[in-house]
């Protein structure tokens, strides 16, 4: 049960058409096609090298696509006239390795951007910034400086340091990648509550269960291209393409 | 056969030997009545006050800050210029920055004091020797640190740029409010001995020509040098030097501390 694309559709969160990204030589995305729907959680996966974290890069403009077009909420981000910072304070984006500010405290890392970015005033931000700490757990260390969390910690940081911006998207690059075993259920325990909440959510991951569990699609990505996509527990289960079985029995 | 902790403890000994040996025929060598007269004059110390500090070591401050302040802020703009992605912005700062760190120093300040004028007839740079000191200084100790500045900005993890960006901030905002603050912090270290540096080359305002209310340290311990025949202003002048330096380390080093406590 492939989706259809559609091409015609400017309500999606996230349309892609036609995507290349080639760095040098070297072609990452050779042509991608797909869509988010609002509310969707949609979880990309493949093996290293497939070009998913550059396809999720793409979506806020950190890599600039070579050829192809991304609406965001039907704006198109790639227009050279596209007022590409208004377009990702509405994106919010979660990386493999925290990105935390570390010269900033936890509460500071919250704020900064609200006030820079949405002219928020210092009470506003830090009433919103406090409010986001206390839904990822974490409203006692708002005074720590990022060194002095685990990774898990971290990351939630990270996480409700992209929800004080009120995203109407969180794009997941990797999060649970760099974490010690033990301390990623509690990452993935917050991502599921966005989920429940209606958040629209691109995740590239190795959490196979977090796909099957929460996700509304799951990609399949191999050398480039989306090689399957569909529910994630039919693709789990019954995976239609070869080099998709093939992946699936080497990580499950 | 001696053992490794044996043999290591006999070639300690002979180090403390050596140094004991050296300490011991210079004290022999030298001649201590000479030496105090010479380099630890009282009467001609005492002289020197107040104005040492009132004039001089104050005059040495004020220049070495300016220059200071002048040289960060235009090393922070070549710096940028020098990570631009604009041609011409990288070729001209890099340019200004090659000119001023293979120039001595003392040419730049002839440049500044007799060029200037010579070149802009009626005209000169404002505030007089501050003024002159300010560029002067400022220009070499500016192309130096621009180089650091760029190796510190260079040296923040990129991830740091792409989550400010990722937030919606310009890439100027993202480069004020989350890269320069961390560069500043890793090239710490180098900006002190530039400091240091500047303080000491504060020296070369003397071919400026001052007079006596504009005098830094240096030149006040010649003046007072040659009217006294005695080396002892050079020891006073030395001792005020250190102690601009030695609680400029102190700070700094707490500073370090307090960054690393942040980690």
């Amino acid at each position: 049960m492939t989706t259809e694309i559609r091409p015609d559709r400017g309500a999606a969160a996230i349309d892609v058409r036609d995507l290349h990204k080639q760095f040098g030589d070297n072609e990452v995305l050779k042509g991608i096609d797909f869509h988010i729907d609002n509310g969707q959680v949609v979880c990309v996966i493949g093996p290293s090298g497939s070009g998913k974290s550059t396809l999720l890069r793409c979506v806020n403009m950190l890599e600039t696509p070579t050829k192809g077009q991304i609406f965001v909420e039907g704006e198109e981000i790639t227009d050279p006239d596209a007022d590409v910072d208004r377009l990702r304070s509405r994106i919010g984006m979660v990386f493999q390795q925290f990105n935390l500010f570390p010269h900033m405290t936890v509460l500071r890392n919250l704020c900064i951007a609200q006030e820079k970015v949405k002219g928020r005033s210092r009470a506003e931000a830090v009433e919103v910034a406090r409010r986001n700490l206390a839904k990822v757990g974490l409203a006692e260390r708002e005074s720590a400086y990022p060194a002095h969390l685990s990774g898990g910690q971290q990351q939630r940081v990270a996480i409700a340091r992209s929800l004080s911006m009120d995203p109407d998207m969180m794009l997941f690059d990797e999060p649970t990648s760099a974490l010690d075993p033990e301390l990623v259920g509690d990452v993935l325990a917050v991502m599921k509550d966005l989920a429940s909440e209606g958040m629209t959510m691109m995740v590239v991951t190795h959490e196979i269960g977090f796909a099957r569990e929460v996700g509304d699609k799951l990609v399949f990505m191999d050398d480039g291209v989306i090689v399957e996509e569909g529910d994630p527990r039919q693709v789990l289960a019954n995976p239609q393409h070869e080099r998709t079985q093939a992946f699936l029995s080497k990580v499950l | 056969m001696a053992s490794p902790r044996q043999r290591a403890a006999r070639a300690r000994y002979i180090q403390y030997a050596v140094l004991v040996a050296v300490v011991v025929a210079a004290a022999f060598l030298m001649d201590w009545a000479q030496i105090q007269r010479a380099f630890f004059n009282i009467e001609v110390a005492r002289d020197m006050f107040p104005r040492v500090l009132t004039i001089a070591l104050k005059n040495t401050v004020i220049y070495t800050a300016c220059a200071f302040a002048f040289g960060l802020a235009l090393g922070v703009v070549l710096a940028l210029m020098r990570l631009s992605s604009v041609g011409p912005y990288r070729w001209i700062a890099t340019g200004i920055i090659e000119f001023f760190r293979g120039v001595p120093a003392l040419v730049v300040f002839l440049a500044i004091g007799t060029g200037v004028p010579t070149a802009f007839p009626g005209r000169e740079i404002p505030g007089d020797v501050l003024g002159q000191v300010t560029v002067a200084l400022g220009l070499v100790g500016g192309a130096y640190m621009a180089e650091t500045i760029r190796a510190g900005i260079q040296a923040v993890p990129k991830g740091q740029l792409e989550a400010a960006r990722s937030l919606g901030m310009s890439h100027g905002r993202a480069m004020v409010s989350v890269v320069i603050p961390q560069a500043f912090r890793i090239i710490l270290p180098p900006l002190t001995n530039e400091l240091i540096l500047l303080t000491k080359d504060s020296s070369l305002v003397y071919v400026l020509g001052v007079y006596l209310e504009t005098q830094e340290l240096t030149k006040f311990g010649r003046e007072t040098m040659n009217t006294t025949s005695s080396l002892t202003a050079l020891v006073v002048v030395g001792f005020c030097y250190l102690l601009i330096t030695i609680p400029l380390a102190i700070i700094v080093r707490r500073m370090e501390h307090r960054a690393e406590r942040a980690r």
